[in-house]
This record gives C-alpha cells, sequence and structure tokens, in this order.
C-alpha cells in the first residue's frame, strides 16, 4: 500500500497523516485524525453527508483523495463552532428543529455556510438549489431551509453591526 | 393522570419548542453513530454477497482468503448456532428466527443477488476486500422471479419447497410463492356490489420502494475471553438487537450487552438485524473486536425496502355518496422470505371510513429480492393509494366535493374497525375540515396545475418500555429512556419529565441507555416512544414526585397529605406549621437523611395508544411536453392528541410527506431480466432533494386529546406518510385527464399517459 | 483500492511520460474516476493528478476566444463574468453537472474523457463549436470536441494524449447559445436528454448560423447538421422549429435503461432542441 505523509491544515491546526492507496480525504479525516463528524452516506458523491470546504470550495470528501490534501487548508464540522460558541447556523438548527436523526447535519451545515460565505442574502430558492446535493430524508427539508435563511439574516445584521 | 380535556394551554413545559438536549452532539459533529465507534484493535469485517438472483450454494472455498496474510476470521451459514425456530417481535412485522438468520448468512440458497453468503475479518478495509475476492464460490445458477404477480403464477420458479399458502384451505399439496393468505371482512361485500348505484374499480401497482436513511448500517462486535460480548449498533432497538443476535448464536442474554449508537434514521429499516450476528461471529472466532458497515450499494441489494404490490379494489357507493361496500385484493412482496406488511395493508386500507361491508384478501407472496423491512407505516401505503384513487374517482363521478365525500363516509367515535377495535380518541372529521378550511384547499391554481387530496391512517402501538428518573444532588434531573431516539424523543422525554417534576427543561437532561442498564423495552418504532416510553418517563418522574413529598413531609413533621406540590416546589399546607416551602434541590441535599437517592425506576406495558389520522392536500404541476412533475404546494393536516413539542411533530409530517412524494414520483427498484438491481444507489434510486419539494405546510389537530396517555399524546412518526400517494396521484389524474394507476409516476409513464409517447 | 500510487506533477511531459505505463489513469475533479474505483470499475495502479499542471485549472482570453483549462472546475468556469457573458449556453451546461459539491471539482476535460453518452457540457461544447487542444509524444494538436468521442466510455485520443484545454471561437455579435436537459427531479440526476443550440442572427433577427447538439440520445453526443440547416435562413417560425424538430428525432438513436425509455428520450431531445433554440435566439436578439 503506497501511503505518503500528507501535510495539511485542519479547522486552523496543522496536521500530517498518513494518506494514499486510494483512500478518500473522507477515510483520512475518519480514519487517521479521527474526525468522525463527517459522514459516509453513500461514499460516490450523491449524498453530500461528508461535505467538507477545502481551500473555499465546498467539496465531497468522499470524491477527493487524501493526498490532495497537501497544502490545503479544510474545514470540517469540527470546526464550525468558535472556541465553544456556535455558530449561527447550528443555533438556527436547533432552535427550528432543522435536525431529526442528525446524520446529514454535518454535512448542510458545511454546505450552508459555504453558501453564506459568498452568498450572505440567499433567496429561498438560491438556498434549495445549493443544498440539492445534501439529501435529507427525515426533514422534508422545509425547517433546514427556514434555519438557513434565518441564520442569513442574523450574519448579515451581525455584519452591519460590526 | 392530568385531564387532558382541556386546550393545549395550562402546561409550563408541554407544547413549547425548547432545544433539543441531545441536540449540540448532533450539529457539532460529536454525536457518535454507528460507524463512528472504535475499539483497540478493531478489524474491518466485510461481507461475500451471491451475484445471482437465485442460486443454490454449491460449496464456498475459504482456503485461499485463509492464507491471506492479515485475515483473522472467516465466517458462514454453519459458524451460526440456531436453536430451535420462533418468533421475535421485531417493530411491527413479526419474523422467525431462522429467516432473520438465514437472511444474515444464506444456507443452502442464495435467494436474492446482494445475498450474504460468507464474511471476513481482517486488519484492514484492503485485505478485506482482497479476501472477499479470494473466497471462491460454486453457485449453480436458477431461474429466479421478481414481480409479484408473476411470483404468484403457476410455473415460477419456487423459491422455498417447503412453502405451503398458510391461510389457504385445504393446504396446497404443491409449495409455491405464496406464503399466506390473509382473510378480513364483514357483511357482505360481493352482494352489495352486485346491487349498487355506482361501483368504481381499479388496478393498482406501486414499486418497491427503500426507507432511504442516509447512514448505511453500521456496528461493531467485541467478543470477550469469558463469552461476555459487546455490541455497538445503529439500531431501533437495542433490545431486539440483544434477541435476535443472542438466539442466533446461541448465547445468554445476559452474557450480551447492547449499546444504541445514535442512529442516522431507520424508518422501521433498523428494526431487525443484518450485520450483529454476523460481526459478533467473527469476533467469537478471532477475540478481536470486528466492525462491519455497509456500502450504499449494498444498503440498496440487500437491507429491506418495503414491499412493491399488485392491488385490484371495488367501491360500491350509493347516489348520495355513501360508501356501502368494498372488495379488495392486495398482492405484496415480501422479497426472499416471507413476512410483508400485506395483512396490515388489509387492516389499515378502510380504517378511515365507516364501510360496513369488507373484503379484503391479502398476499404475502416471496421473490427473489431482498427480505423487506417495515418502513414507516408499513403496508398502509399502498392500500391507501388504491383507496385514496377510488374515492377520488368516486369524487369525480358524483361531482362532489373530495373533503365533502370524506367527511360524509368518514369513521367517527364508536365506530368499528374491520379488525375489530373500537375508533375513539378520533378528530378525523375536524382534520378533514382543517384541510377544507385552510387557505390552500381555496387558492387560485395556474393552468397546468391541479390539486389532490387524501386520507391516511396508522394504528399506533403502545407495548413494553422501561424509563428510570433520577434527581441529581443539585436539584436537576436526568431521564434515562430505553428506546434510541430516532426524531427527537429525547426532547419529549426531558419535557415530560420536566412538567411532571416541576423544573425548568434545562434542568432536565435524557439519555439513551444500553441493554445492560435500563430495563427491556420493545423497539423505537410504530410511532410509540412519545405514548409508551413517555408514559413511562412520566410515571416515573410521578413517582418521584410522591417520593419528594414524602421526603418533605418528613422534615416537616406534618401528614403528606399536606404537602402540596408546585412547579416543584413542595408547600406545607398544615397552619400549625411556619415552614419555608422546600425546592427539588433543597430535597435532593437532604436525601441522605431522608431515605436515600432519589429515583425511580418504571417498566410498563403501555395500553391505550390512539390511533392516528392524516389528510394532505398537494398542487402539482405538469410539464406537458416531457411529463415532468413539479409539487408546486403541500399541506398536511393530521390528528396528533397532543404534540408535546410542536416543533418535532411538525417535523414528522414533514418528512412523512417528503417521503410520500418521493415514492408517487420517483422511487423504484429497477431491475434487469437477470433479476439484478440497477439502482443500487442514490445517483438512480431517485429521493427528493432540497430543491424538489417546496415549504411543507402543517396543521396539529389537537382537539382530542388522548385520554390514555398522561399528557394527552398519539403517535404521530407513521401517519404522515400515508396520505401523499394518493394526494399525488389524484392531483396528476385531473392534469393528465386519466387515472394513474401505476407508481411511481415518473416522467416516462405520465407523458404516455398523456399519450404523447 | 489497495496498492494504488497518486502523482500530482507539475508538466505536461511527466504526465505523458507516466501514460507510457499500464494502469494509469489521469484525474482532474476525480467525480467520476473515485466513483469508478469505489464500484470496483476502476482499479488503476497510478493515478495522474492534473490540476497543478500550468494552464490546466485557468480560464483565459485570447483575442476574444476563450480557452478553458480541461480541468478547470464548474464553480470557475460560472464564476468568471466574461465566459457567462459570451457563452451562457455552455456555462449552464457546465453548471448543471452534479451538485454544488461535484462543481468545485467538475471539469470539462474530465466530462468529455469520462465519455458518458450523457455528459452533459459536450453538446454545448459541439454547439459552440469548440476545439481541444491536446498534447502527445509528438507534441500538439487541435481537435473538434464532436471528434473526440469513440463511445461510451472511449475516447478518440491515443494512449499518451492528454487534453490541455478547450477553445472556444470569437464570439461574433448577436450570437448566443442555451443548454437544456430533461431529468426526473431538479437537481442530481444524470440527464435523460439534453440539447445544446448555438445560433448567430443577423440584423433583421433572421438565423444566419447554427449548430444542434443533442446528448444521452446515441452512444455519443450528436451534432445534427441537418436540424442547425433547419433554422438557417428563417426566423424561428413554426415551420422552421417543426423541421428543426424532426432532424432531431432522424438523428437520435438512444437506449431503454433505468433513466428512460428510447421513445421517451426521442420525444423528448425533439421538444428540448424547440426550447434551446428559442432560449439562443432570445438572448442573440437581446
Amino acid at each position: 500500500m503506497s501511503r505518503t505523509v500528507v501535510n495539511a491544515v485542519v479547522n486552523g491546526e496543522a496536521v500530517t497523516f498518513l494518506g494514499g492507496g486510494g483512500q478518500s480525504l473522507l477515510d483520512a479525516l475518519r480514519d487517521e485524525l479521527r474526525l468522525t463528524g463527517t459522514k459516509e452516506g453513500c461514499g460516490t458523491g450523491d449524498c453530500g453527508a461528508c461535505s467538507v470546504i477545502v481551500d473555499g470550495r465546498l467539496v465531497c470528501a468522499c470524491l477527493m483523495l487524501a493526498p490532495e490534501a497537501e497544502g490545503r487548508r479544510i474545514e470540517t464540522i469540527e470546526g464550525l463552532a468558535e472556541n465553544g460558541r456556535l455558530h449561527p447556523l447550528q443555533q438556527q438548527f436547533l432552535e427550528q428543529a432543522a435536525l431529526q436523526c442528525g446524520f446529514c447535519t454535518p454535512g448542510l451545515l458545511m454546505a450552508a455556510k459555504a453558501l453564506l460565505d459568498h452568498t450572505p442574502d440567499p433567496t429561498e430558492s438560491q438556498v434549495r438549489y445549493w443544498l440539492a446535493g445534501n439529501i435529507c430524508r427525515c426533514t422534508g427539508y422545509d425547517k433546514v431551509i427556514r434555519a438557513v435563511l434565518d441564520a442569513a439574516a442574523q450574519l448579515r445584521q451581525a455584519e452591519k453591526r460590526s | 393522570m392530568s385531564d387532558p380535556s382541556g386546550s393545549n394551554g395550562g402546561y409550563r413545559v408541554i407544547g413549547s419548542r425548547p432545544v433539543r438536549p441531545d441536540g449540540v452532539d448532533k450539529v457539532t459533529g460529536r454525536a457518535q453513530f454507528g460507524a463512528d465507534f472504535h475499539l483497540p484493535g478493531l478489524l474491518t469485517g466485510r461481507i461475500k454477497r451471491s451475484p445471482h438472483a437465485h442460486a443454490r450454494i454449491v460449496r464456498i472455498d475459504t482456503a485461499a482468503a485463509e492464507r491471506l496474510a492479515g485475515v483473522k476470521a472467516i465466517v458462514t451459514a454453519a459458524d451460526f448456532d440456531l436453536e430451535a425456530a420462533g418468533e421475535i417481535e421485531a417493530g411491527e412485522s413479526a419474523s422467525a428466527i431462522r429467516d432473520v438468520a438465514a437472511n444474515c448468512l444464506a444456507r443452502a440458497k442464495a435467494l436474492y443477488q446482494g445475498h450474504a453468503v460468507a464474511a471476513v475479518a481482517a486488519t484492514s478495509p484492503e485485505i478485506a476486500a482482497e479476501a472477499i475476492d479470494l473466497i471462491a464460490v460454486t453457485y449453480e445458477v436458477l431461474p429466479h422471479v421478481i414481480d409479484v404477480d408473476e411470483a404468484m403464477a403457476p410455473g415460477a420458479p419456487v423459491l422455498h419447497d417447503d412453502m405451503f399458502t398458510r391461510g389457504v384451505s385445504p393446504r396446497p399439496g404443491t409449495a409455491s410463492n405464496v406464503a399466506q393468505r390473509h382473510v378480513m371482512s364483514r357483511g357482505d361485500a360481493a352482494g352489495m356490489l352486485a346491487a349498487a348505484d355506482i361501483v368504481v374499480e381499479g388496478r393498482y401497482t406501486t414499486a418497491a420502494v427503500h426507507q432511504g436513511y442516509i447512514e448505511p448500517h453500521a456496528c461493531v462486535a467485541s467478543w470477550g475471553a469469558d463469552g461476555q460480548s459487546l455490541i455497538w449498533s445503529s439500531s431501533q432497538g437495542q433490545f431486539l438487537v440483544r434477541a435476535m443476535t443472542a438466539r442466533i448464536l446461541n448465547i445468554p442474554l445476559s452474557d450480551l450487552k447492547v449499546i444504541p449508537a445514535e442512529i442516522g434514521g431507520g424508518f422501521g429499516g433498523k428494526t431487525t438485524v443484518y450485520l450483529e450476528p454476523v460481526a459478533l461471529a467473527l469476533s467469537r472466532k478471532c477475540g478481536r473486536p470486528v466492525k462491519i458497515v455497509m456500502s450504499r450499494e449494498e444498503v440498496f441489494l440487500a437491507s429491506g425496502p418495503t414491499s412493491g404490490s399488485s392491488i385490484d379494489i371495488r367501491l360500491a357507493a350509493r347516489r348520495d355518496g355513501t360508501i356501502t361496500a368494498a372488495e379488495m385484493t392486495l398482492r405484496y412482496q415480501a422479497g426472499a422470505f416471507p413476512g410483508s406488511p400485506v395483512h396490515l395493508g388489509c387492516m389499515t386500507a378502510f380504517a378511515c371510513y365507516d364501510v360496513e361491508h369488507l373484503s379484503l384478501i391479502g398476499y404475502d407472496v416471496v421473490s427473489n429480492r431482498p427480505k423487506v423491512a417495515a418502513y414507516r407505516a408499513p403496508g398502509a401505503p399502498m392500500a391507501a393509494f388504491a383507496v385514496e384513487s377510488a374515492i377520488d374517482d368516486l369524487a369525480r363521478q358524483l361531482s362532489m366535493d373530495p373533503i365533502d365525500l370524506r367527511i360524509r363516509n368518514a369513521v367517527r367515535d364508536g365506530a368499528k374497525t374491520v379488525y375489530g377495535a373500537s375508533v375513539r380518541s378520533c378528530a378525523l372529521v375536524e382534520t378533514l375540515e382543517a384541510i377544507k378550511s385552510h387557505p390552500h384547499y381555496s387558492a387560485p391554481l395556474n393552468p397546468g396545475q391541479a390539486r389532490g387530496v387524501a386520507a391516511g391512517f396508522w394504528f399506533n402501538i403502545g407495548g413494553e418500555s422501561s424509563a428510570a428518573v433520577h434527581i441529581d444532588e443539585d436539584g436537576g434531573a436526568t431521564v434515562v429512556s430505553s428506546n434510541p431516539d430516532i426524531g427527537g424523543s429525547r426532547a419529549a422525554m426531558a419535557m415530560m419529565a420536566a412538567e411532571t417534576l416541576g423544573l425548568p427543561i434545562e434542568r432536565v437532561r435524557c439519555t439513551v441507555a444500553d441493554t445492560a442498564s435500563i430495563g427491556f423495552s420493545g423497539s423505537t418504532g410504530g410511532s410509540r416512544v412519545t405514548f409508551a416510553t413517555g408514559m413511562a418517563v412520566t410515571e416515573a418522574a410521578q413517582k418521584v414526585v410522591a417520593d419528594l413529598r414524602r421526603r418533605a413531609a418528613q422534615i416537616w413533621e406534618c401528614d403528606v397529605a399536606d404537602v402540596a406540590w408546585r412547579d416543584g416546589v413542595a408547600t406545607c399546607l398544615d397552619p400549625a406549621k411556619t415552614v419555608k416551602p422546600l425546592s427539588i434541590a433543597a430535597l435532593a441535599a437532604r436525601s441522605a437523611k431522608t431515605g436515600g437517592p432519589i429515583a425511580a425506576e418504571v417498566a410498563l406495558n403501555a395500553q391505550g395508544a390512539a390511533a392516528g389520522y392524516g389528510v394532505h392536500v398537494c398542487d402539482v404541476e405538469v410539464d406537458p411536453e416531457t411529463g415532468r412533475t413539479s409539487i408546486v404546494r403541500y399541506t398536511a393536516a393530521q390528528d396528533v392528541g397532543r404534540a408535546i413539542h410542536p416543533a418535532y411533530v411538525e417535523g414528522q409530517l414533514q418528512g412523512g410527506a417528503a417521503q410520500g412524494v418521493g415514492w408517487a414520483l420517483n422511487e423504484e427498484y429497477v431491475y434487469s431480466p437477470e433479476g439484478l438491481l440497477q439502482n443500487a444507489g442514490f445517483l438512480d434510486y431517485r429521493m427528493p432533494v432540497a430543491s424538489d419539494l417546496p415549504m411543507i405546510d402543517t396543521v396539529l389537530v389537537e382537539t382530542k386529546p388522548n385520554p390514555r396517555h398522561p399528557y394527552g399524546a398519539k403517535g404521530v412518526g407513521e401517519v404522515s406518510i400515508v396520505p401523499p400517494l394518493g394526494a399525488v396521484s389524484n392531483a396528476l389524474s385531473q392534469i393528465v385527464g386519466r387515472r394513474m394507476t401505476a407508481l411511481p409516476l415518473s416522467p416516462v409513464r405520465v407523458l404516455a399517459a398523456l399519450g404523447k409517447i | 483500492m489497495s496498492g494504488v500510487d497518486y502523482l500530482s506533477p507539475a508538466s505536461v511531459s511527466e504526465v505523458i511520460h507516466a501514460l507510457k505505463t499500464d494502469g494509469v489513469r489521469l484525474m482532474a475533479g476525480g467525480t467520476d474516476l473515485l466513483v469508478q474505483m469505489r464500484g470496483g470499475r476502476a482499479k488503476p495502479a497510478l493515478i495522474v493528478d492534473l490540476k497543478r499542471i500550468p494552464g490546466m485549472t485557468g480560464i483565459e482570453e485570447q483575442d476574444g476566444a476563450f480557452v478553458i483549462g480541461a480541468a478547470a472546475s464548474g464553480a470557475s468556469i460560472g464564476e468568471h463574468p466574461g465566459l457567462a457573458r459570451a457563452w451562457p449556453g455552455l456555462v449552464e451546461a457546465v453548471r448543471l453537472i452534479g451538485s454544488s459539491q461535484v462543481q468545485s471539482r467538475a471539469s470539462l476535460g474530465g466530462n468529455l474523457c469520462n465519455a458518458s453518452p450523457a455528459a452533459d457540457s459536450v453538446p454545448a461544447l459541439i454547439a459552440a463549436g469548440a476545439q481541444c487542444l491536446i498534447a502527445g509524444p509528438n507534441g500538439q494538436r487541435e481537435a473538434p470536441v464532436e471528434t473526440i468521442q469513440a463511445g461510451p466510455g472511449r475516447t478518440t485520443l491515443a494512449r499518451e494524449e492528454i487534453i490541455l484545454a478547450f477553445r472556444l471561437p470569437r464570439r461574433e455579435k448577436r450570437s448566443a447559445d442555451a443548454y437544456l436537459r430533461l431529468i426526473p427531479r431538479t437537481e442530481m440526476d444524470i440527464a435523460v436528454v439534453g440539447a445544446g443550440v448555438n445560433v448567430r442572427l443577423d440584423e433583421a433577427g433572421h438565423c444566419i448560423a447554427a449548430r444542434v447538439s443533442v446528448g444521452a440520445a446515441a452512444p455519443t453526443a450528436l451534432l445534427v447538421e441537418a436540424a442547425g440547416a433547419a433554422l438557417v435562413g428563417t426566423d424561428f417560425g413554426p415551420a422552421a422549429l417543426a423541421r428543426l424538430e424532426a432532424a432531431v428525432a432522424e438523428a437520435c438513436r438512444p437506449i431503454s435503461d433505468k433513466r428512460g425509455t428510447a421513445q421517451y428520450r426521442t420525444q423528448v431531445a425533439s421538444v428540448l432542441a424547440r426550447r434551446a433554440a428559442l432560449r439562443a435566439r432570445d438572448r442573440a436578439a437581446a
């Protein structure tokens, strides 16, 4: 098995791990770095449960090879809250009951964060189409969309004040 | 028990919308699901599966795989140690343990593509995969059959040569694929149909659909040298996993501890076992812990979808719209082993309507497909699709409003169901009226759009549950629940305890216990947790309150009858005593002197579950040149008794509606002529994505709280998947101008129905 | 997925050299390759990542003609304002591939070389008249996109050739393109059928040039010359559109599979071609 040393920055911290031999970034995050918050729902990029942000771009970690992480900045669900303070998206998801089983939630939160990072005032339709790659089987998406829109509003308010 | 006959007001916590106590773990990635658990020395388990739809297993040669470095154990069905056959309660479908074991690892025959035939445990996923390739299985391929009507036809390949249809007299002399014939009837349906003013009939078919939980099945099993074992499992029932696994491996229940992981969706599909007996058998063979996680493809190939169906229906009615009789024949696919929910289809088909003369015949039919498992109101959606379509046809023939027709025929309290129970605490009429008066129902439609309505029913069950309530030394409380939480039930448990104790919700936490740490419980399913486990929680909290009052009386040296309890505080009613009120915290601080730790555990068999009724209305639009359907607007109303946490109740309505929309429009199992599954993945098994749906409005009808539950709760989780198939199809049929009878209503089908191809 | 090596070279010659050995697969975004590896349909000994090669992921404008790196992501293509203005059809085709997550990785080179008959960007590239810039052991060459697909999963590229970039023609005035596809859901499906149309109008709004390409209706994307010819010299009236539809239906050679029947694909291909033609015309006239 041909593994090499990979150096990356994960949630703001420099990490080093062994990756390769066909391992995906998802495998590396879960099995090498023990960051199990990112989930495998399908392994083929169809469900979005493994969504992470790499150099500012939303990707399915199951569709990236572990060695591709070399030199990259990776954000996972474990880094969304800062110093124990929940991100407005996390807060809104909780307050609006936008999760039931919670399995798709990390991927949804990262996808929503990626959206709001570049589109701070999305319409309902924009949110729905952006999140089309994150399948949820429990909620029917209604409360998820509301939570994302309200978090966007909250972030815009905070931005105005600062 | 509190009096539920009042309005929803008057409660401090019940009916509010606090953040669920387990929520932070789920939004931060801290929650541990089935595949997240790790033990030192953990091996990777993988399963070898049949590539054929139907084959005799001639030989399994594991020699080359055993020689591969890193392979620690290999098992086949021979490694199971099943004693006598018997039945184990499994969610809502009872399964013979023999069939469950044979489904986990095949015995003489592979009965579907994907059927497990062997398993390995190795030191890495790569070695496990290589070992799987090295296991050489010799098959004798047999003719196969997939479709339910074809499986029933004479001359069809027979799966089990010991299957003689039960429920038929005289017992058939030859084996067939019909496991059982169920009959449910009353009155003289045939006679009434012959004499009816109006008869509506049709044949309806639905495809097999999967529960579609995003988390694949996963477990870790660890065998101890003294035979005591541990299983960590994504499951709807840790006691069920323990019972089935222990029986299949012939070990005492007390030697097996099953820890329920957080579960990433179940919908009934995780009320059985696929991996746990295999993982534990591997662990037993090599003495190391083994983790097995299904791939998404394996989930589709080898875990139970629900039945596809073929249904004939005839309805008789008078010109005033009264439905006088109905005949239905329901043929449901069970997959490779018997146990489809066809009997539940028979029981629920007309449960919304007070029809005097009924004849319902159900056939449980096996074919070379994965063994079906429960899926949210098992058996009901297909039957309701046929019934609600026929009623829609009747409304059209009579030029009657579809809601009014249903109100005319709706059951009310006191009516008798075909399965013998009496209807009680039923708010179906109120739910129908709620839809009728909803702005959606009268909103204008654009050209090319149409509106459909449908109703649905589910029993909801009670059953065995256990719960404990502990008061912490600082006056907070912990609730220990026996049931895995698949939808947010920990919030409801904490709320019911908080309400009963009089504590703020933030001081009450809820945990789900393993099999060694709480009394027995039936699985999470049947919409029973808020009802039955909630009842156990409430009764435990009531016992704690009684205990706290006794302790206050002891401290005050007064009669316990003089201790009032309100909002978590004891006050003394004895005018002779001048004492300060005692809070839970104050009483907890003195627990050692007043009898020791303050706690209560309740184990009960909850009776008095009340059935739920739902009514949905759906607007659709069809592109007439492509047959593609859009859902434009959707409203789901449901008779919920009392919503303990309204947001999570709304979530159940929305989630079930979304699954029903997928079932109606695009979801189906596609097989090749060789009996091989063509769409074993989320790409071509098309579940609704966020852009496929609009907001889903909900109406919670709470006019009839369940008097048999301390807070009036009824089960709510399953009813919501029953109406959507009819609601979507009734709307679409109007646009097409023809009754649509086959699901899914894919663009190809719709364009053909429009006459364009 | 055991034992496969990974290389991320910074030069084209390194890639071509690596292709001399057996068992090598090229990777741009990996959205097809990793799925095939996961499904056991691809078992490479070596994966060569193209993304570090200069020019592979960039988008440049040379004399009014765009050059899109073969590994440029759909997201970056969608964000390029000049490209979206000049080639809205190509951009919307690329942007339809997969989810937001897949868009961060999916590329034109991968879409073409994976050679699925249903690839979304290919009909749009063909309608646009795009050329592939190809590098091989004997130097570079150019070839029209429609000559690259050989059949499902196969290209006409030689073993040691790679696509470096796609060159679009200089955009003329009053010309525009459009791409439409039919999928059962709103997102996340492989095209059941797709149509890309590129038109150019004179000052009066009449069609003076048209290219019509259809996807998922044959083993490769089709360039339907008769359909384009049906539009030339017309003002997109009903008779011209009827001839366009007939020409498309005549050219389709689809299969029936889990995503649609042959009849359905042929019927809807014509509908989409007509709708895409009108959309392209409206854009060109604006």
